[in-house]
């Protein structure tokens, strides 16, 4: 029934409300503007409110290249991690039928759905002075809240579902036949993973990759609570933004929260170009 | 069949895999989670509902949960928006709009806290007009349900979205020749069909909100019994290093948390069934 003359039937063309979606689109566009463009818009107004100058001034402080660095450390350490742990759970939830399976996925989903604040006093209960784990790691002269480890640890946590959650769905509407004819053939494991599943996951998998670096570098509530958010130390990014803007240097907060906004709009640009891969 | 597509497991990597996954899921996620509850449980009963019943807390809870509520109906109505002009109309700038849609997931929330305080504070694009009209956004609960909508709207969009692109248009169709106005097409047709989907996306974007942290702190003023939240309650505890209210405060949260995500997941079970059955 879908090439009939119904599809020519004047009221499906819908010209007798037209004027009503125009409506609807310009109400979309009009609210999008106003409550998304806007405050991207903004920071960088303000950023470059006072001059270039200034605004190289503020990203060239050494405490904010300080925090740049420890962001960019913490997501070069979670990052790839996140994407095995992807891999690995997809893999696993989506070639193989096992009891608990629903179970796992929800498990899987957890991170999603717990405030980053919750994430942050959870890791503190257990590594921290009083935690659990804090009079062993005490006794052992190791530091994991306070210091790098915790931030790397609270951010994994935080960002455990994106690569996952993106490979997933994929990898289970692709079924398994063609890994099964590879295995019926002759492939290795990995050789089956590499030269058949990978090729059909890779813009997915980039997707979540790219999904997951952004939420890493941006991390804030979790890594607020277990960094000690020690200036030119512990830190990060974010971080750095808030206490400038406690500071009352609000030029500042801006020029480092642009450098942020900047990382964001890249990630939207590939992930745009990525999802135009992955439906081609 | 042959036998070897009988065996249970053809493809291999299944141990590998599944013991990858569990023993991350066990030292990330559930191994702290597990730490979190034991060091609820140390605080016992009646000290837990002491500190979780007092009037502080209350007002925090009190406020978090208006404010998300808030933020939710307009998600709903915003986000239903969104995912219908994206889906059902052709227009220049279509895909930039879609790709807007993940700004908040993409842009850290202590920036988007940073930058909606500035832009509705008095000397803001927004609120220069607003303050003259005696609408303060900053610092008032205004302030907070608009910085949790921002952070929460693309689980709305993105959830509905899939289910409406999936609709079967002979439905609509069928409608449109029995003579149902556009109205009655929407509310009769489509809207029972992605309701699920549209409840679930919903109940996340009300879960995130609880939570949400990084954009409030910078809008809220963080005033006790006005406009603080109960995430930064319990924060605060911890820096005063009251570790027990930090932890009931943060396990009424959790608890908060791990609800909301079975009922959106049983939503979503429901979605998927209700497409299956539709087709």
């Amino acid at each position: 029934m879908s090439m009939t003359a119904l599809d020519h039937h004047p009221a499906l063309s819908r010209p007798h409300a037209r004027r009503g979606d125009r409506i609807l689109i310009g109400l979309a566009v009009g609210l999008t503007l106003l409550f998304i463009v806007a405050p991207m818009a903004f920071i960088f107004a303000r950023a470059f409110s006072q001059g270039w100058q200034v605004y190289a001034a503020n990203i060239l402080h050494p405490v904010t290249l300080h925090a740049m660095w420890l962001t960019t450390i913490t997501a070069i350490i979670v990052v790839p991690i996140n994407v095995a742990f992807g891999i690995a759970a997809a893999w696993a939830v989506a070639k193989h039928r096992f009891p608990g399976r629903g179970i796992l996925v929800t498990i899987i989903e957890i991170p999603f759905s717990i405030s980053p604040i919750i994430a942050g006093v959870c890791y503190l209960f257990l590594y921290g002075r009083q935690g659990l784990l804090g009079p062993w790691l005490q006794a052992n002269d190791m530091q994991v809240i306070f210091a790098l480890p915790g931030i790397v640890l609270v951010t994994m946590f935080v960002t455990a579902p994106f690569v996952a959650r993106e490979v997933l769905p994929l990898m289970q509407a692709q079924g398994s036949e063609q890994e099964q004819a590879a295995v019926t053939l002759g492939a290795s494991g990995w050789q089956v993973f590499r030269r058949v599943t990978l090729p059909n996951i890779k813009w997915a998998l980039l997707y979540g990759a790219v999904l997951c670096t952004a939420r890493a570098v941006g991390e804030f509530g979790g890594v607020a609570v277990v960094s000690g958010n020690i200036r030119g130390q512990t830190n990060t990014l974010p971080l750095h933004v808030e206490l400038l803007f406690n500071d009352l240097n609000a030029v500042g907060a801006f020029a480092a929260a642009s450098t942020l906004t900047l990382i964001a709009i890249i990630a939207l640009v590939l992930k745009a170009v990525l999802e135009g891969r992955k439906a081609g | 069949m042959d036998p070897p597509f009988r065996a249970k497991r053809v493809l291999p990597g299944f141990t590998l895999s599944l013991g990858t996954t569990l023993l991350y899921l066990t030292l990330i996620v559930l191994i702290p989670v597990a730490a979190l509850i034991l060091k609820g449980a140390e605080i016992g009963p009646e000290r837990f509902w002491r500190i979780v019943s007092s009037p502080r807390a209350v007002a925090a809870f009190r406020i978090t949960l208006t404010a998300a509520a808030i933020a939710t109906v307009f998600n709903a109505i915003y986000g239903l928006l969104m995912a219908w002009v994206l889906l059902r109309y052709e227009f220049r700038g279509k895909r930039i709009l879609d790709a807007l849609m993940d700004v908040p997931f993409a842009l850290p929330t202590a920036v988007a806290g940073l930058s909606l305080t500035a832009l509705f504070s008095a000397n803001g694009w927004f609120g220069a007009v607003l303050h003259p009209a005696g609408i303060p956004v900053v610092y008032t609960i205004w302030g907070i349900a608009l910085a949790m909508a921002f952070t929460s709207v693309p689980f709305v969009v993105r959830t509905v979205q899939p289910v409406l692109e999936d609709m079967d248009p002979a439905l609509e169709q069928a409608a449109v020749t029995l003579g149902a106005r556009p109205w009655a097409i929407f509310t009769r047709v489509v809207f029972p069909t992605i309701l699920p989907a549209w409840l679930a996306g919903c109940t996340i974007a009300f879960a995130r909100s609880l939570g949400e942290f990084g954009a409030i702190v910078f809008i809220a003023g963080n005033l006790p019994f006005q406009t603080e939240i109960a995430a930064l309650l319990a924060f605060i505890r911890l820096e005063e290093f009251d570790y027990n209210g930090a932890a009931a405060i943060a396990l009424v949260l959790l608890g908060f948390a791990l609800v909301l995500l079975l009922v959106s997941n049983l939503l979503q079970y429901w979605a998927a069934r209700y497409r299956e059955d539709s087709r």
